[in-house]
């Protein structure tokens, strides 16, 4: 039986990672193995170690873009480490969010519906998923004038925002995010702290990585050291 | 939920040689697949065969029917065959002009899809197409102009109208933006995405580009030398490849 109440959104056990160059003289890499990881609603946990420690791997091994060698992987119900490709992609839809470090999206869609487009899969009417991106892009500071233009021409740190917005569109049960306040101005670093903020309070189970270590110890309750995943050299 | 595409273990060859062999996967309704490898790895053979276009040497083409649930389209009635192409199939081709018929004005492209299955209002035939024309963003006024004295992308879209004005399920496309310049492209991603997710379609589609799949499909299916060699979600398949063939693919490319 699952209690709702107790059971964590997000639960890691034995996940190892490794990596195989098949075209560079097959060199195996391996890079994690033993991570555990559980993370109940309303509770936000930080990834820390040094650059290389595979932060972000053990990221993208939880939405289901890198493949885990070894262990479980539930979020929200489904162990991402064993499901079809199918069953990540309804994960995705309504249960697990992301915002990445890179926005990438259909060049010449505006931005309100980048934004919006999450909800709109979701079957959301039209009106209210673009009050919602609406609401969103202005907290964030994009200027109204930019709403209708594709964000590929945008800065850095607008695109950024955008990708925020976008990740925070549907209040998702889970949510992972790869440095969220990297690059952004102090009221819009502001800004995204009370997103995340809302976002546990409104029961949300958050996985964050954040260079920046006031964000991280304003916002995360504990941090976990992936260092303590690294494989002992045989 | 039933798969509206379950294909099993198909094989075709010529003569000798190799077009595809040993194919299996299910797609289910709304699900994009994309499918990429090198020329002649056996891409277009598949999707033909998986269309009906060609006779596969071995394997099943199961296909969830309106009328009667899953059946196999390799071994139906061709008359049978022809009509799910007709009604519930779409095929869009590489090159515009093996999919339009072009001595046929755009709206008469449009119009003679819901003819051969059985519409005869004229008033009807031509809103439809109009209506048809203008989600594809080609102007009213260009309705009677024949596909000749369109541009490459005006050419794509109104294929794309023509395909899918029968309120076809699945689609198949083979290198749909092939041989557009980047933004037109970028204007036809934008339009099959928007009808994919608001007609619920299922697609399968052929494409040498990762950028193309990365946005349009859910998962993606990679070939070399007639096999699949490597299935999955198409952001793992992108980010984390597992065969050397694939890892060569995405590692020659700039950014995906
Ligand atoms: N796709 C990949 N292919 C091969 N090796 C990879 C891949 N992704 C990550 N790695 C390796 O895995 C290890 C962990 O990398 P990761 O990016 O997770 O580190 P990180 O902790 O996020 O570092 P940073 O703080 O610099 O972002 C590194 O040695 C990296 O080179
Ligand atoms: N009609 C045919 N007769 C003989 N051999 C064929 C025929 N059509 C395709 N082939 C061969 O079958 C193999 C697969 O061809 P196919 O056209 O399916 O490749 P493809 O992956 O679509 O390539 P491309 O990316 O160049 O379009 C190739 O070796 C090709 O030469
Ligand atoms: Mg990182
Ligand atoms: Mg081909």
């Amino acid at each position: 039986m699952t209690d709702p109440v107790t059971d964590p959104v997000i639960h890691l056990e034995g996940v190892a990672k490794t990596f195989t160059l098949h075209n560079q003289g097959s060199a195996v890499i391996p890079v994690m193995e033993g991570a555990e990881l559980s993370v109940h609603a309303g509770e936000c946990v930080g990834l820390i170690g040094a650059s290389g420690a595979g932060k972000s791997t053990l990221m993208r091994m939880i939405w289901g873009n890198y493949l885990a060698a070894a262990g479980t992987i539930l979020v929200a119900g489904t162990d991402v480490a064993k499901a079809e490709p199918r069953e990540i992609l309804a994960l995705r839809r309504g249960r697990l969010g992301y915002v990445s470090q890179f926005l990438r999206v259909v060049p010449r869609v505006p931005t309100l519906d980048v934004v919006a487009e999450p909800l709109l899969v979701l079957g959301v009417p039209e009106a209210e998923a673009r009050a919602r991106a609406a609401d969103l892009l202005a907290r964030l500071r994009i200027p109204e004038r930019l709403w209708s233009l594709s964000p590929t021409t945008f800065s850095g740190g607008e695109q950024q925002r955008v990708n925020i917005a976008r990740g925070f569109a549907h209040t998702c049960p889970a949510l992972l995010l790869d440095e969220p306040t990297a690059s952004l101005d102090a009221a819009n670093r502001e800004t995204v702290l009370g997103l995340i903020e809302e976002a546990k309070a409104r029961g949300a189970a958050i996985i964050g990585i954040f260079h920046d270590e006031a964000a991280r110890s304003r916002v995360c309750d504990r941090v976990v050291n992936v260092s303590d995943f690294t494989p002992k050299a045989a | 939920m039933t798969p509206l595409l379950q294909v099993r273990g198909i094989e075709k060859r010529y003569g000798a040689r190799i077009g595809c062999t040993g194919v299996s996967f299910d797609l289910y309704p709304g699900e994009v697949m994309g499918i990429v490898g090198e020329s002649g790895s056996g891409k277009s053979t598949l999707l033909s065969c998986l269309a009906g276009h060609l006779a596969p040497d071995q394997g099943q083409v199961i296909f969830d029917t309106r009328a009667k649930g899953p059946v196999d389209t390799v071994t139906m009635a061709e008359p049978e065959r022809r009509m799910l192409a007709r009604t519930d199939w779409a095929f869009v081709h590489q090159n515009p002009r093996d999919g339009l018929r072009m001595g046929v004005s755009a709206g008469g492209n449009v119009g003679e899809r819901l003819m051969a299955v059985g519409a005869r209002n004229y008033g009807q035939i031509r809103s439809s197409a109009e209506d048809w024309l203008g989600r594809v963003e080609i102007a009213a006024d260009r309705i009677d102009d024949r596909p000749a004295a369109f541009s490459g992308g005006m050419q794509q879209r109104l294929q794309i109208a023509r395909n899918l004005v029968t309120g076809p399920r699945l689609v198949f496309m083979d290198e749909p933006t092939g041989g557009l310049d980047v933004s037109v492209q970028a204007r036809l991603l934008d339009l099959l995405r928007g009808l994919v997710r608001r007609l619920g379609l299922s697609a399968v589609i052929v494409t040498h580009d990762l950028a193309v799949v990365r946005l349009l499909a859910d998962r993606l299916m990679v070939m070399k030398g007639g096999l699949v060699v490597e299935t999955g979600l198409t952001d793992q398949v992108l980010d984390d490849p597992q065969h050397a063939y694939t890892q060569l693919l995405v590692s020659s490319v700039l950014q995906v």
